[in-house]
């Protein structure tokens, strides 16, 4: 079984959002950048519980520049035998799709398993792309997978609950809480991380779908207005009159 | 041009966020000069799609074919592709729920548009639309390269229309193949009564100040008489008090409802970031100096066990009022 597993660097999840004085880029000054949570907590761990049962091997995919190898190196730490960086901008969603298709097309791969929703992107966007350039079928958010044979057993989330499916290999699953436990790499992972291989190659269309024209943060909160806890009915004429919320 | 807009549904109903991607579509359309067609796959009730007309609804296309019975969204992709290249339209709009999510990438890829998830708003003037990033901490105004534009909505995007017309009804055969079908649902499982929390106007959520799972009686309880659904902190779903999927925040759902309750959450960054889109927020915590005070409309510092029994009989006595 090999398994691809597209990772992506993103802003610590305590990080202080800022943007350049022009509003055009992110402003990268004093933030962390870890891997994105749920490509290193659900995806990656469940393919490497998948290899660890069925064999093969997983390789960790990155659209980004040579700042994003260290998060690519903690993947190889974590169970990713080998490694794959596409140099380029990651801002473009149809971008960094058809540069990981790309790869996936000229190397065999029987399942593509990404993480739900990069923390700073929030696009949901990525795995279901990549699955329309493999022409492939794509699960979103599962939380279980199995795979038995050629067929796949997955969970994946609804509107208020969840259903059960079966699906062939090849295919592409987007992954969320509930598919496998986080793993802290240990020391004998992250020696043997530093020989694994991360080749570095060059996308071959790098035609974008969309810019950013300009990035901005939200308005200020005024001041929360307290009310005591003696006197609820000064809150619901305050929902029912201010805010028009009930 | 005209506009389509993918009419998700369950058992033949189109599901709630839908309306609002009508009515977004709608504008767009009125600026395109050209109508809005509305496309439903798998099984539809016929009164349920004329009364989309409300919302904005010109055309409802029906594809009457059982095969799309389980959600398959390569099928899915095939279809909406399919009648784009019969029924030309500027733009292709889709509510930003599950299925949203996993199609519409999926659709802009097919037809090379460009895809804007999450749009916040109707395209201003200059043509961007701006969109939620970095889990709700900052607003990308998008510009898009190609003609046309696949947009996925999230709720308050556009207001809902209310118009007395009718949605007509037409149908429409895709013509796949099976070999286009591959996925199986072999079981559902949804929860009894409630409101699913990526549809709710109103969600009350709550954290570990509750102190154990016997005590969500009273947050379901509060829920029940806003009409509102249940959310929870991370640490709460971690430890299985609450199902994952009530879990909200940065690695969680996000919410955009109008009223959002939280109850013995302290308000840490990440909670913050699935929450803090909603319209008004009320916190109830003990901590005057919980953080969550400072993202919130209204506050109440108090105990919980205190303030939510009372705060649901006061309710209770509004809507009796
Ligand atoms: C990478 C990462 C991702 C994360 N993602 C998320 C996420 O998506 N969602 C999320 O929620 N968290 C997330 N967290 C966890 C987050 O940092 C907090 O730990 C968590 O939100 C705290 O949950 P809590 O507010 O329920 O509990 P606590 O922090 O323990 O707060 C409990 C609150 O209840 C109050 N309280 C106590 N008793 C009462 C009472 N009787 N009445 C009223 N109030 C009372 C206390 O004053 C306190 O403010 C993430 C953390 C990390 C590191
Ligand atoms: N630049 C990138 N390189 C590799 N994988 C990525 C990149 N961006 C996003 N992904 C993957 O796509 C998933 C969804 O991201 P997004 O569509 O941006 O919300 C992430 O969880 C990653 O698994």
């Amino acid at each position: 079984m090999n398994i691809l597993v597209p990772v992506r660097k993103v802003p610590d999840t305590t990080a202080k959002i800022a943007f350049t004085s022009d509003g055009k880029s992110f402003d990268a000054n004093g933030v962390q950048f870890v891997m994105n949570p749920t490509d290193e907590w659900y995806a990656l761990v469940r393919a490497v519980e998948l290899k660890e049962s069925l064999g093969g091997k997983i390789t960790l995919i990155n659209v980004g520049g040579a700042d994003n190898d260290q998060i690519i190196r903690k993947g190889l730490a974590i169970g990713g035998d080998d490694a794959v960086r596409i140099e380029g901008d990651d801002r473009d969603a149809h971008f960094c799709a058809k540069a990981i298709s790309a790869y996936a097309k000229a190397n065999s791969f029987d399942l593509i398993i990404t993480g739900k929703e990069a923390i700073d992107d929030n696009g949901f966007q990525l795995a279901a792309m990549i699955a329309e350039y493999m022409d492939w079928p794509f699960i979103s958010q599962a939380t279980r997978l199995d795979v038995e044979g050629d067929v796949c057993h997955l969970s994946r989330e609804i509107e208020g609950g969840h259903e059960d499916i079966e699906v062939s290999k090849p295919l592409v699953v987007s992954a969320s809480k509930g598919m496998a436990e986080q793993r802290i790499p240990n020391m004998r992972g992250i020696m043997m991380a530093r020989s694994k291989p991360l080749n570095v190659i060059q996308a071959e269309d790098s035609s974008v779908a969309s810019e950013v024209a300009k990035y901005a943060l939200p308005p200020e909160k005024g001041d929360v207005k307290l009310i005591d806890a003696d006197n609820i009915d000064e809150l619901i004429t305050l929902l029912k009159n201010e805010a028009k919320a009930i | 041009m005209n506009v389509l807009v993918y009419l998700d549904s369950a058992d033949g109903r189109v599901k709630k966020p839908v309306y609002e991607a009508i009515s977004y579509a709608k504008k767009l359309a009125q600026s395109a000069g050209g109508q809005v067609h509305g496309l439903i796959l798998g099984s539809s009730e016929e009164a349920n799609l004329k009364s989309l007309g409300k919302y904005g609804l010109d055309v409802a296309h029906h594809v009457d074919d059982t095969r799309f019975s389980s959600f398959d969204s390569r099928a899915y992709s095939m279809a909406i592709g399919r009648f784009v290249e019969e029924n030309p339209c500027a733009h292709v709009v889709f509510a930003f729920n599950h299925r949203g999510k996993a199609l519409a990438p999926r659709v802009a890829a097919r037809l090379d548009l460009t895809y804007v998830p999450g749009a916040m708003a109707l395209p201003a003037e200059d043509g961007t639309v701006v969109r939620g990033v970095n889990s709700g901490k900052a607003f990308a105004h998008v510009k898009a390269n190609k003609s046309g534009m696949v947009l996925a909505v999230m709720s308050n995007a556009a207001g809902l229309l209310d118009e007395s017309a009718e949605a007509s009804l037409a149908s429409f055969d895709p013509g796949l193949g099976d070999d286009a079908f591959s996925v199986k649902v072999v079981k559902v499982e949804k929860m009894e009564g409630g409101i699913p929390l990526t549809e709710a106007d109103r969600v009350v959520s709550a954290g570990r100040g509750l102190k154990g799972p016997e005590n969500w009686g009273m947050i379901e309880e509060l829920a029940d008489t806003l009409n509102a659904a249940t959310a929870c902190s991370r640490p709460v779903s971690d430890v299985g008090w609450r199902p994952h999927h009530e879990h909200v925040g940065q690695t969680g759902i996000t919410v955009r409802p109008n009223l959002y309750f939280a109850i013995g959450i302290s308000g840490a960054i990440q909670h913050l970031a699935g929450v803090n889109q909603s319209r008004t927020i009320v916190v109830i915590n003990t901590d005057p100096e919980a953080p969550f005070f400072k993202a919130a409309d209204y506050g109440i510092v108090g105990d919980a066990f205190d303030v939510v029994p009372k705060l649901n009989a006061a309710l209770k006595a509004h809507s009796a009022a």
